[in-house]
């Protein structure tokens, strides 16, 4: 038996790794330094007058007019009903989109039938430029609300349909095995083991699907008219107000992302047991 | 096969009220002209352990598809408790490699998901005392409220046991339970699986890559060769219960391990 010797009297050997001073940054510093670089950038060029303020207006002038539109937005002016339109336009959009693409995405993850047959007409259709099919909504539903919706929808519905069917290839073999040697349905199977253990494939899909949604209902205003935010950025374009533009598109951005992070939020209430959903790790 | 083969293949000797009966089963896949199962005829008495030994692709994993009622076999019959097999049962246990074990349900609530899927949410609930019995018995008292993912490998395998025990099966079919686990993991909890079936008298089939496995938890080792899946010896294993790892060092057992080696290597190369 060897006895351990504790009577060692040289010095520890304790040492660090180096981490880059970029990496020590903290993320609030990290993401206000980049900001406050970008718009002095943005003044540096303003003011040199390399480009006319038509094109370009300063930050100062552009963040008046956010406060501006913000105020109009926060006081129930026109604006928030143009605003108001546009959300309905997303939430009807996305609405459909989640019913007919989960639909879909169980009839070509569940069965052969939808594998062989429905599928390959999805990729065809999934592979055209779906703006391209703006016109005939057009031309069918109206000048209305409704064109906006079918356009969104229709952009929106294809990340569904795959994330569905890619969630419902994940149960591997022995998930599978367990629930047969249990005497599960076809029903059970699917809502107790197959769903559940795609969330994660299907909530990608819907992230993917709710910023193709914003972009389809403001491409829907854009072509079609209609009372919408996207109708006020076309005509504060048209009359050359580029602060307009600027300040439309970054409130425009905030409804997008707050339709993100509805979506992220309710993944990590559903999918607490994924780990990607919460650390960034590969789940098991 | 004759008479005095047949007897020595039926429960190998071992006397006990018979739980499980194959006779003549076989499986060919008609289309490729393939014989996966060559009539196999086994017979699982009550509170026995048996396993079966072979190389890969011998048919093992078909024979117990067949016994667990999830394959039809195309000739023979099959019988539990005296009652023809012809589906999935809840009177059939069964384990396999992985744990699979569902992320969102507590440890209690997949211990009771095999009741949940025969007789709805209710009974399942019914049930969590039941659950709570089972857990202590594989050692995890007090896991019930956690989450699949905390556990340990070896814990997930016994909580699998668990779910596997809560229909009060009559047979016990095991496929390669514990080969995801470590070495030292994988004895430990070959010994564990020895208390639980000795405790609650339990007809148990296991099915194995490892001689050493077989040998220590069996009263009888079937050795399987392929093309088409036979059995092609039985081996009663004459050593005294609880088996211990100990015994592994025991010339008996190395006897054991090198007669079933020979059988196999015969069989693999023929």
């Amino acid at each position: 038996m060897t006895v351990i010797d504790n009577t060692d009297q040289r010095p520890e050997t304790i040492w660090s790794e180096h981490v880059s001073f970029m990496d020590r940054i903290p993320r609030s510093i990290a993401m206000g330094g980049l900001l406050v670089g970008f718009v002095a950038l943005w003044q540096l060029i303003y003011a040199i007058g390399v480009v006319s303020p038509i094109i370009l207006p300063g930050p100062w002038e552009t963040g008046a007019d956010i406060a501006f539109v913000g105020k109009n937005l926060f006081t129930g002016g026109y604006m928030l009903t143009a605003l108001w339109i546009t959300i309905k336009e997303v939430i009807f959009g996305f609405a459909i989109a989640i019913t007919i693409g989960f639909l879909l995405g169980i009839l070509v993850g569940e069965t052969t039938f939808g594998e062989r047959a429905v599928l390959p007409y999805l990729v065809a259709i999934d592979t055209m430029p779906k703006v391209a099919f703006a016109p005939l909504f057009l031309a069918w539903l109206g000048f209305g609300i409704a064109s906006k919706v079918a356009l969104a929808a229709f952009i929106a519905t294809f990340p569904i349909v795959v994330g569905t069917a890619a969630g419902l290839y994940v149960a591997d073999e022995n998930a599978r095995m367990l629930f047969k040697t249990m005497g599960a349905s076809r029903f059970q199977t699917l809502f107790k083991m197959k769903l559940p253990l795609g969330l994660p494939q299907i909530f990608t899909g819907l992230k993917i699907a709710a910023v193709g949604v914003m972009a389809g209902a403001i491409t829907g205003e854009f072509l079609g008219g209609g009372k919408g935010f996207g109708e006020l950025i076309r005509v504060a374009s048209s009359q050359l107000n580029t602060p307009r533009v600027f300040s439309l598109i970054i409130f425009l951005s905030l409804l997008g992302l707050t339709l993100f992070w509805s979506v992220v939020w309710l993944e990590k209430k559903l999918v607490f047991w994924h780990k990607s959903s919460v650390s960034g790790g590969i789940g098991t | 096969m004759n008479a005095l083969q047949r007897s020595a293949f039926d429960g190998a000797g071992l006397a006990g009220r018979p739980v499980y009966e194959l006779r003549g089963v076989a499986k060919s896949y008609a289309r490729r002209s393939i014989h996966a199962l060559d009539r196999v005829d086994l017979t699982l008495t009550e509170g026995s352990f048996s396993s079966v030994i072979g190389p890969s692709g011998c048919g093992k994993s078909t024979l117990l598809k067949i016994m667990a009622g999830v394959l039809p076999p195309t000739e023979g019959s099959v019988y539990l408790e005296g009652t023809p097999v012809t589906g999935t049962r809840r009177d059939i246990g069964m384990m396999f490699q992985q744990a699979t074990l569902f992320p969102w349900r507590t440890t209690l609530e997949n211990i009771v998901l095999p009741i949940e899927i025969r007789d709805g949410k209710k009974a399942a609930r019914a049930m969590h005392d039941e659950a709570r019995a089972l857990l202590d018995l594989v050692g995890l008292k007090g896991f019930d409220s956690v989450r699949p993912n905390e556990l340990s490998g070896g814990m997930a395998q016994r909580a699998a046991i668990c779910r596997m025990l809560i229909t009060k099966p009559a047979v016990l079919l095991l496929d390669e339970p514990f080969s995801a686990l470590d070495e030292l993991s994988r004895d430990f909890m070959n010994m564990e699986l020895q208390r639980i079936c000795m405790e609650r008298n339990a007809t148990a089939f296991l099915v194995t890559h490892s001689i050493p496995e077989a040998v220590i938890l069996s009263d009888t080792v079937y050795v399987m060769s392929p093309r088409p899946g036979n059995f092609v010896e039985a081996i009663n294993i004459d050593l005294p219960r609880p088996r211990t790892l100990d015994m592994m060092t025991d010339p008996k057992f190395g006897e054991y391990v090198r007669r079933i080696r020979a059988r196999l290597d015969k069989g693999a190369f023929l």
